[in-house]
């Protein structure tokens, strides 16, 4: 167990620069999810913590040391992949217990690691088995059980998940969660779907063309996303973004509709453009407001997703509670407490009422 | 008569077609082993006169046994027993020699990075163009330099480079996942360690498939025993068989000379039919 | 290609050593040898050798019994490659077919692999040797005067046939391969449009074999080139006079035989640069195979 601490890495192959700088502080015990779309330089963090890759500038420290230099193998990490990397010709014993082989661990210690490891995973029947004899759930549970007997500083995760069904996937979700509270162990996860990001971490951090977009809890980048990027990618149905206009001190926005939609404090200097921001699910119906013309409805039992477009052709997205039989028009209000407002340039979160 | 009773008939008609064509393609392959087989059973006197007999005679024991102790044909060469010998450690010495050195070959080009690795990886690829047959004087002159003539080194280990099965193990090793490979260094193994633990056991497919291969290469091999033994304790069964023969004069010991055909084929063809399945993919892999 | 490697390079270098040092003791030095030598001509007495450029492959390309050799090497070759190759895709599509027996019979032909070039050879002599083999004296009898030691069409026909008989069970092998890797749909769709079973073979297997055919087409003939030099040593030391000497023969006789050192390594040069370009025209067609 053990702090981790990431000091401004970066990452070129050749020319392309993949890590612009990512610094990160991880406390003792904290599970950190990243997330972010492929090829956002998620992988690549996570790898360069394991020793695979070699940052080509930066730090990390895993427990106060400085392992920047060391080997995988010196760093007292473990690490659940994607497909898993079991050896198909070794047993479930023989998998879990051979990083331990390696370090010399005596006999009697490896069996006792690794049977305890097989209770905590509920897999203790199939230690004779070999890996093709599993089932995908089985196999990510001893992917897993090979992680925790070596008992490391560190865990790394790398989209372990995404190779099992959705019922499964829910199931281990779970499980992952419980099981790294319970140990206590510092985890990194790396994900691409964000329910995952939002139910596993204790903090996530948002990746996006090498940048880490934002660092925080789940919930405060689900209220106060950074930018439009993390506005978008957390949340779904996405996040509906509207062009505006600043005006009245900067207390209104105007809609390219015409629509004049009071904020909760100033956001801007007089003309400036914005973007304003708000979820599916805080539009309510109701006069005064915009009335996109209905294409399409999806009803999802508990709720309805309506899509629609505006007047001035772009697209607009509800999510209403109930089943919601809506043809042509529909009346919809903006609650000025749940606007998310946007510097139209940078795309960077305005605080209204600064 | 319907059209479904006529389909039924000319059905059955083209699968007694089919039986046929392929029992008259078994026996042009079985019917000369069937010749020799019977051949090898009846004395010296039977088939000099030239009554080929089609079945058995009673002297198969007797003509084992000199062939197997001492030898038959004009030549009165080298017992069958001490040829085997020679063709058994040969192939297997063979097979085994150019499954290792190919093994660690292709397992320096995939998993290491270094200078001069395509280098390496061309230098032996281009070998596949260099067959003893076209080389035979210079490599003979060679062998000659390193004193390498009428010894079992000389006979196996020009033989043992291999590009074929060095390309086959390198494309076996691409599809080993990298995953395995960073699983192994988190877990602390090296490259010695992993190639131990991991490579090797899933490999072992691969290299009994291409053991059947090499070994019929080996105890097969013709001209190159033929250009560096001429020391009758090293001769191997296949060459030893044909000096036996020599211009096919009809005075022979043909009987003896067939026991020891039937001694030749033996090992080979029980290897492909004991493990065909093996072979057969391995071949056809290989050979891409 | 592999993203993830081991770290070292003194390792690496040790692991490809022993496959080096043999490929260059008895691979390229030989093979430098051999273009060396072929530059050079020695005197009656071997005693001192001259450089003479392109003369030594000057002489073997102008002389009539070498260029007679080649054509021989063609026909024979072509001839073992098309017998060979013939039979095998026959006995490959019966085999093929749903039949009670199928993996009997597949075994049945897959075995002659195992046998040698040369005991191939040695089977066919005691099938036809004219005093002791069964049909050398059927023909006598019948009042065709057969004795492959003496007539020379006769000694090329019998080793054609031997060499062509010990290659089928290769060729068998990935035909059958072939033929099994064709996806059922296909074959299936194609009966239901009604084509007729020759039909079918000729219009959708064999065009989905060409590649296999092909490849098989420069494994024989690249077979027929060297590895028949045990068939032909043993069945009629490329006698009777030279009507079965083959290029790769004569290579062997010019050089063990009557060690004209500079002659012989200017053939052997010509033939490396024929495998060459059959390796080459070989990776081709593999390239080819692997954008489908």
């Amino acid at each position: 167990m053990a702090t981790l601490h990431l000091q401004d890495i970066r990452k070129s192959f050749g020319p392309t620069q993949v890590l612009h700088g990512v610094t990160l502080d991880v406390a003792d015990g904290e599970m950190i999810v990243i997330v972010g779309a492929s090829g956002c330089g998620k992988s690549t963090l996570l790898r360069i913590v394991a020793g695979l890759e070699t940052q080509t500038s930066g730090q990390v420290v895993i427990g106060g040391q400085d392992v920047s230099g060391l080997e995988p193998a010196d760093r007292d990490v473990a690490m659940v992949f994607q497909n898993y990397a079991l050896y198909p010709h070794m047993s479930v014993f023989g998998n879990m217990a051979y990083g331990l082989k390696i370090r010399g661990v005596p006999k009697a210690e490896i069996e006792r690691r690794v049977k305890e490891a097989a209770e905590l995973l509920g897999i203790g029947a199939l230690l004779e088995r070999r890996p093709r004899q599993l089932s995908g759930g089985q196999r990510q549970r001893v992917a897993m059980g090979r992680a925790i007997v070596r008992e490391p500083k560190l865990f790394l995760f790398d989209e372990p998940l995404s190779n099992l069904d959705a019922k499964l996937r829910v199931q281990m979700r779970a499980e992952i969660r419980r099981l790294q509270r319970r140990l206590g162990v510092t985890s990194l996860f790396v994900t691409h779907d964000q329910v995952e990001a939002m139910t596993l971490g204790d903090r996530l951090v948002v990746m996006h063309g090498g940048h880490a977009a934002q660092i925080a809890t789940p919930m405060e980048i689900w209220a106060r996303p950074a930018d439009t990027y993390v506005a978008g990618f957390i949340g779904s149905p996405a996040m509906n973004f509207l062009p505006a206009t600043l005006s009245h001190g900067g207390a209104v926005a105007t809609l390219a509709g015409g629509l004049a939609v009071p904020l909760p404090g100033r956001a801007g200097a007089d003309g400036a453009g914005v973007l304003i921001g708000i979820r599916p699910e805080h539009l309510r119906p109701g006069a005064g407001g915009l009335s996109p013309t209905i294409e399409l409805v999806e009803p999802l039992g508990s709720e309805s997703v309506l899509h629609g477009r505006l007047p001035d052709g772009s697209p607009l997205t509800a999510r209403l509670p109930g089943a919601v039989h809506a043809e042509g028009a529909l009346a919809l209000t903006l609650p000025p407490e749940s606007l998310h407002v946007f510097d139209a340039g940078s795309g960077k979160r305005i605080e209204a009422g600064a | 008569m319907d059209l479904a009773e006529k389909t039924r008939r000319r059905q059955r008609r083209d699968a007694i077609i089919t039986h046929l064509c392929l029992i008259l393609g078994v026996l042009i392959f079985a019917f000369p082993i069937y010749l020799t087989v019977i051949g090898s059973t009846h004395d010296v006197n039977t088939i000099g006169r030239g009554d080929v007999p089609l079945l058995p005679g009673g002297e198969a024991v007797a003509n084992y046994a000199q062939a197997w102790e001492a030898g038959g044909g004009r030549y009165m060469g080298t017992p069958a027993g001490r040829m085997l010998a020679n063709s058994l450690v040969m192939a297997l010495l063979i097979a085994f020699g150019k499954i290792a050195i190919s093994l660690t070959s292709a397992y320096a080009v995939v998993f290491f990075r270094f200078p001069g690795r395509m280098v390496c990886f061309w230098l032996i690829f281009i070998t596949l163009m260099l067959p003893v047959e076209v080389r035979i004087i210079p490599t003979f002159q060679v062998m000659v330099d390193l004193q390498l003539i009428n010894t079992m080194t000389g006979l196996v280990v020009p033989l043992i480079a291999s590009a074929t099965a060095t390309l086959l193990f390198r494309q076996f090793f691409l599809t080993i996942p990298d995953e395995y490979v960073e699983a192994a260094k988190i877990d602390g193994a090296g490259p010695l360690r992993f190639f131990k633990d991991v490579v090797l056991p899933l490999s072992v497919t691969n290299i009994a498939a291409l053991f059947v291969i090499l070994f019929i290469y080996g105890w097969n091999q013709y001209l190159w025993p033929l250009l560096i033994v001429n020391d009758r304790s090293l001769e191997t069964i296949v060459v030893g068989l044909t000096k036996m023969i020599g211009g096919g004069d009809s005075q022979n010991e043909w009987n003896v000379i067939m026991a020891t055909a039937v001694y030749a084929l033996l090992p080979p063809v029980a290897v492909v039919l004991l493990m065909q399945r093996w072979f057969v993919k391995g071949l056809t892999e290989t050979e891409k | 290609m592999r993203k993830v490697h081991f770290k070292g390079v003194a390792l690496p270098y040790l692991l490809l050593l022993p496959q080096l040092i043999i490929t260059g003791l008895f691979f390229f030095w030989p093979a430098g040898m051999a273009i060396y030598q072929s530059f050079l001509r020695e005197d009656a007495f071997g005693l001192s050798s001259q450089f003479v450029a392109f003369e030594n492959y000057a002489d073997v390309l102008s002389d009539p019994t070498w260029l007679e050799s080649a054509a021989r090497t063609g026909l024979f070759s072509v001839s073992v490659a098309l017998l060979a190759l013939g039979v095998a895709l026959f006995l490959a599509v019966q085999a093929d077919k749903h039949i009670r027996g199928a993996d009997t019979y597949k075994t049945l032909l897959v075995w002659p692999y195992a046998v040698a070039p040369a005991l191939a050879a040695v089977l066919w002599l005691f099938m036809f040797h004219p005093n002791i083999g069964l049909f050398g004296r059927l023909l006598n009898g019948l009042g065709i005067p057969w004795d492959y030691r003496l007539n020379g069409g006769q000694a090329l026909t019998l080793v054609i046939l031997a060499s062509a008989w010990k290659q089928v069970s290769y060729n068998f092998i990935f035909f059958l391969a072939g033929l099994q890797s064709i996806p059922r749909s296909v074959l299936e769709a194609a009966a239901i449009d009604g084509a007729s079973p020759m039909r079918r073979f000729w219009t959708v297997v064999f065009p989905l074999l060409s590649p296999t055919a092909f490849f098989l087409l420069v494994v024989n003939l690249v077979y027929a080139f060297f590895d028949t030099f045990g068939v032909i040593h043993s069945l009629t030391q490329g006698g009777p006079g030279k009507s079965t000497e083959t290029l790769i023969y004569r290579v062997y006789t010019d050089g063990v035989m009557n060690l004209n050192l500079g002659s012989s390594a200017a053939q052997s040069v010509i033939l490396m640069i024929l495998v060459i370009v059959l390796t080459a025209v070989q990776f081709r067609y593999v390239e080819r195979k692997v954008h489908y």
